[in-house]
């Protein structure tokens, strides 16, 4: 038993190197995604306080939208186009008419208000362009789909090229948005708002004008990470479910941090593929992908209560 | 000696004319009354303090010119036109710029970056050049550097400008609010006791500040303190406020001899 959980497993990956790679490289691709969910959740945490639970939803909108609109006849990429102006009208509606209102209010009630965006969204996504699954455009917008063999230690290696379409543009993603945080002066209103509500408004930060534009961001994120994840799945209301494996990458990471949003989310990837894979399969009959990383957070959350990156509340009693 | 076309300091400065009035300013916040019919104005160029005992309504008043309040009655008068009621941020794109009391930094930003985001007032480029930056986004960043570089500078703040600002002791906080407040190259700074809880040296050193921004950029500065001695070496003209009404306005040595002025500092025998 114990050869099998401490031993047994390294063993195997040493003997078989290039099928390790496969595995950490199949980890990398989910845990990229599973970044970049992770770094909408944390834009709108910081620049307003709200857990957004409506970023799931937020994915299957996108997504069926892009997939909806080309349906009509509409051509791939002018789609892609008119599926962000929506997402800047739902950012641009959902300021106005949920945040506005409620501003000041208990952080459990935005959080709740969040909720019911998440509902409307599934209701309005089912009218128009109906609950059944859909296929990914994903040639009609050309990505590649065939794939790469590698040989490393005269072992195989396969590169799926949408897989490796998926690490580049989420990467080069990920670092605009750094970019733009750290070296623009949006950026800067974007980070300060998440500091300090008054000194935001007077060196003249509109809250307004910075919450939309940081849901309009976790749309454009949305959409990327609708299209990725549509391509290796389908397009189906159950995508959702993708977006709940952020949690336990922003408690890994702490809501706060953005370094800890992309670290945390390669974590859970590579940590879920490779322990079901060495651990899960041989010995708890596989599958366990799907619960792998709540427990690893749980875990975590035990000795380190505000993630791995975040900040430390010291409240006085 | 004194009129609306500006006036002569006893030290020999020429003070330009008025730059805000406030015109019979009240304030409620339910059955509390925090300011009672107070007028005053404040000229181009001038040092211009507000003081008071505890409770007076220092501060509120600070918040009705600053927009975070509007009044209950009662009108601000900007640059010779009546301003109409405003967000803060916007108030801030008019040229004012503050500090608070209980200062309000961005802490997990370095002092560079606080100080850069007083710039925000100056942008133009829209959001999307921001986001590719594009030419002219660049180009304003460079200018906006420029400036900020030159304000970190003058406070003497060069060798800390790239530690997060949560990493500070209180006094280089307070200076970095100044240096954050004054980056907008306001034409109105507000400041919310720029003093309260420094040592000796500390409020030394932030009086000079004052004088120097003052006399360096002609700054416009309307202060609140509590510290009676600075308040009287510092500013040209001194608005007393006590319960809310204003009970003395003029030169510091006119206020000093005010009997008003006096019984709300030192009490009266009733």
């Amino acid at each position: 038993m114990l050869n099998d959980i401490f031993i047994a497993p390294f063993a195997d990956m040493i003997a078989a190197p290039d099928f390790l790679m496969q595995v950490l490289w199949e980890g990398l691709v989910s845990g990229v995604l599973y970044a970049l969910i992770a770094l909408g959740f944390v834009l709108i945490f910081r620049s307003s306080r709200i857990f957004n639970f409506a970023q799931g939803i937020m994915v299957v909108f996108a997504a069926l939208t892009l997939v909806g609109l080309h349906s009509f006849g509409i051509p791939a990429w002018i789609s892609v186009a008119l599926t962000l102006g929506v997402m800047f009208v739902l950012a641009v509606s959902i300021e106005r008419v949920v945040l506005r209102p409620l501003v000041g209010q208990p952080d459990i009630i935005l959080f709740m208000a969040t909720i019911g965006i998440t509902l409307f969204l599934i209701g309005g996504g089912e009218i128009i362009f109906g609950g059944e699954n859909k296929v990914m455009i994903t040639e009609e917008l050309g990505i590649p789909t065939g794939d790469t063999v590698l040989e490393p230690f005269g072992g195989l290696l396969i590169l799926q090229h949408l897989d490796i379409t998926v690490v580049v543009v989420a990467c080069a993603l990920v670092a605009a948005l750094l970019a733009f945080l750290n070296y623009t002066q949006m950026g800067r209103a974007i980070r300060a708002l998440g500091d300090d509500h008054q000194a935001a408004l007077s060196v003249g930060i509109s809250l307004q004008t910075v919450w939309v534009l940081v849901w309009f961001i976790a749309g454009i994120i949305a959409l990327v990470t609708g299209i990725a994840w549509g391509a290796r799945a389908g397009v189906s209301f159950a995508l959702e479910v993708i977006a709940y494996k952020a949690l336990p990458v922003l408690m890994l990471g702490g809501l706060e941090s953005i370094t800890g949003a992309i670290i945390g989310g390669l974590m859970i990837g590579l940590l879920e593929k490779l322990f079901e894979i060495y651990w899960g399969q041989p010995l708890l009959g596989g599958n366990t992908e799907t619960w792998f990383a709540f427990v690893l957070a749980l875990i975590v959350l035990l000795f380190r209560p505000q993630g791995l990156f975040g900040e430390r509340i010291i409240e006085r009693v | 000696m004194r009129d609306t076309e500006g006036y002569v300091t006893a030290d020999g400065r020429q003070i330009g004319g008025v730059l805000m009035e406030m015109k019979n300013i009240t304030l409620k916040f339910g059955g509390v009354t925090a300011i009672q019919d107070i007028s005053f104005d404040i000229h181009e160029g001038e040092i211009r303090a507000i003081i008071g005992p505890n409770g007076a309504g220092k501060s509120s008043m600070l918040n009705v010119i600053s927009g975070f309040y509007t009044p209950t009655v009662g009108e601000v008068w900007y640059k010779g036109a009546k301003r109409p009621q405003m967000k803060p941020y916007e108030v801030a794109r008019m040229g004012v710029a503050r500090t608070f009391q209980n200062i309000a930094l961005f802490e997990g930003m370095t002092v560079l970056d606080n100080v850069m985001t007083g710039r925000l007032t100056h942008m133009k480029s829209g959001i999307a050049a921001q986001a590719l930056w594009w030419g002219s986004a660049q180009r304003e960043e460079i200018e906006n550097r420029e400036v900020v570089e030159k304000v970190i500078d003058f406070l003497e703040i060069q060798n800390i400008r790239k530690t997060p600002v949560g990493r500070l002791p209180y006094g280089l906080k307070k200076r970095v609010e100044l240096a954050r407040a004054l980056a907008a190259e306001p034409s109105l700074l507000l400041l919310d006791e720029p003093m309260a809880g420094m040592n000796v040296e500390e409020k030394e050193d932030m009086s000079r500040f004052i004088l120097d921004v003052n006399d360096e950029f002609g700054t416009t500065i309307a202060l609140i303190e509590h510290d009676m001695g600075v308040v009287m070496d510092l500013s040209d003209r001194v608005v007393v406020m006590d319960y809310g009404k204003k009970i003395g306005d003029g030169t510091p040595d006119e206020v000093r001899n005010n009997q008003d002025v006096i019984d709300a500092y030192l009490g009266v025998a009733h």
